[in-house]
């Protein structure tokens, strides 16, 4: 098997049609000719860059935690939280399973799905393959539905205007490095093709 | 008459759905399961019980739209005066505050996203029943469609959090989660994993039959 299936049999995810995959040019996409589902692209030196992107991001996580998030203020009082907060109360205020979702989808979930990504592909960039790469790649795969941080940010978006009418809200640092963030995971995704980190695995175990 | 096409199923070939290699398939004993020659996900032509474990999540979802809907998602205590907010109250607070845009977003997400998640998905489910061979590429683009969207409905369940975190002032003023949040939690779940236990290929199977 060649990187992007070379002339391999492909079948669609979404229709199970059955036919030859031929080797793209880079930036192409293969569609599915019955049902239009987009099966692969040939993305130029996707797992490179999907690691530099991924480095950033983990960076910026980093940060994310570090540093206060928001912090209101009312009549001289002030409250300062972390990304992480808004988990905690509810977990403390007794709705522990919403408070386990909360940080595991908004927290969790992405910071995995960042470090193993990472595990995987900075020792598949040379062209090695570590202890567990594929079961590490398959639990990233099926994490990823799950990773939440584009809508915890919509969430403090709302939550500010909901609050800014009635008092002051100041946006901290972890707020912006939080977007940084949400930026540098869907250049990642958007960088990489997992059809050929698959394709990497085989051929080198 | 177009010729019947050739799926994986035709050719005894299994997908892989975690790294999507094609696995022939071997005859194996009852209760076996191959698992993929390169991943080691379990194989199947179909995913398992689609149907039946479909209905079951938006059956459940469907219940627990209602104590979603009915019960407060959260409560703001100012001055010892305690005012429950439900999904639908906290939206229309909003309209009356003058903040349509936020509004629009909230309402979509909380409100639309489910209910047209929900009816997407049991249309999709009767079509497959009913071996329909009506448009089944706007079918399979309305499951994608299905699919993606879901995640927004948590948007409040991550503002309940937010809130709950930043309002903490004691007599002033308070925010508390509310036991519908629980159960909104519920619908956004079940209705996501609705969505994944549906297999699209189902629609297309229809089309090869009878032809």
């Amino acid at each position: 098997m060649t990187k992007t299936a070379g002339n391999a049999l492909i079948a669609c995810h979404d229709c199970d049609l059955l036919f030859r995959a031929r080797p793209l040019r880079n930036s192409e996409r293969a569609a599915c000719p019955r049902c239009g589902a987009v099966l692969y692209h040939k993305r130029p030196q996707t797992i490179s860059r999907a690691l530099i992107y991924s480095l950033t991001a983990l960076i910026f996580f980093g940060l994310a935690n570090f540093f206060p998030f928001m912090t209101f203020k009312m009549q001289g009082r002030e409250q300062v939280t972390f990304l992480v907060s808004g988990g905690l109360e509810l977990f403390q205020q007794g709705f522990r399973g919403l408070g386990i979702l909360v940080l595991a989808v908004g927290v969790l979930l992405p910071f995995l799905r960042i470090i193993g990504t990472l595990y995987v592909l900075i020792p598949l960039e040379f062209n090695l393959v570590v202890w567990k790469a594929k079961e590490t790649f398959k639990f990233v795969e099926a994490i990823t539905p799950w990773a939440m941080m584009e809508v915890l940010m919509l969430g403090v978006i709302v939550a500010y205007v909901k609050l800014i009418d009635i008092t002051t809200i100041v946006l901290g640092t972890s707020l912006y490095s939080f977007a940084a963030l949400i930026l540098f995971m869907t250049l990642s995704s958007a960088a990489l093709e997992p059809i050929e980190v698959w394709a990497r695995l085989e051929q080198r175990s | 008459m177009k010729k019947t096409a050739v799926t994986a199923l035709s050719a005894s070939l299994l997908n892989c759905r975690t790294c999507h290699k094609l696995n022939q398939a071997q005859p194996l004993p009852r209760g076996c399961h191959q698992l993929c020659s390169r991943c080691g996900t379990r194989l199947y032509f179909r995913k398992p019980n689609s149907l039946a474990r479909s209905w079951a999540l938006t059956i459940t979802a469907l219940i627990l739209y209602i104590p979603a809907n009915l019960l407060p998602v959260m409560t703001v205590i100012s001055y010892g005066r305690g005012k429950p907010n439900t999904i639908l109250s906290g939206v229309t607070h909003l309209i009356a505050a003058g903040m349509y845009p936020i509004a629009l977003i909230v309402f979509v997400a909380s409100i639309i996203v489910p209910i047209v998640k929900l009816i997407a998905i049991i249309c999709l489910l009767i079509s497959v029943q009913k071996k329909s061979r009506w448009h089944p590429r706007q079918r399979t683009m309305l499951y994608r469609i299905t699919e993606g969207i879901g995640r927004w409905s948590m948007l409040d369940i991550f503002v309940i959090g937010i809130l709950t975190a930043l309002v903490k002032l004691g007599s002033i003023a308070t925010i508390e989660p509310g036991i519908g949040a629980v159960f909104f939690a519920g619908v956004v779940i079940t209705t996501i994993l609705a969505a994944m236990s549906f297999d699209p290929r189902l629609i297309w199977d229809a089309m090869e039959k009878e032809q």
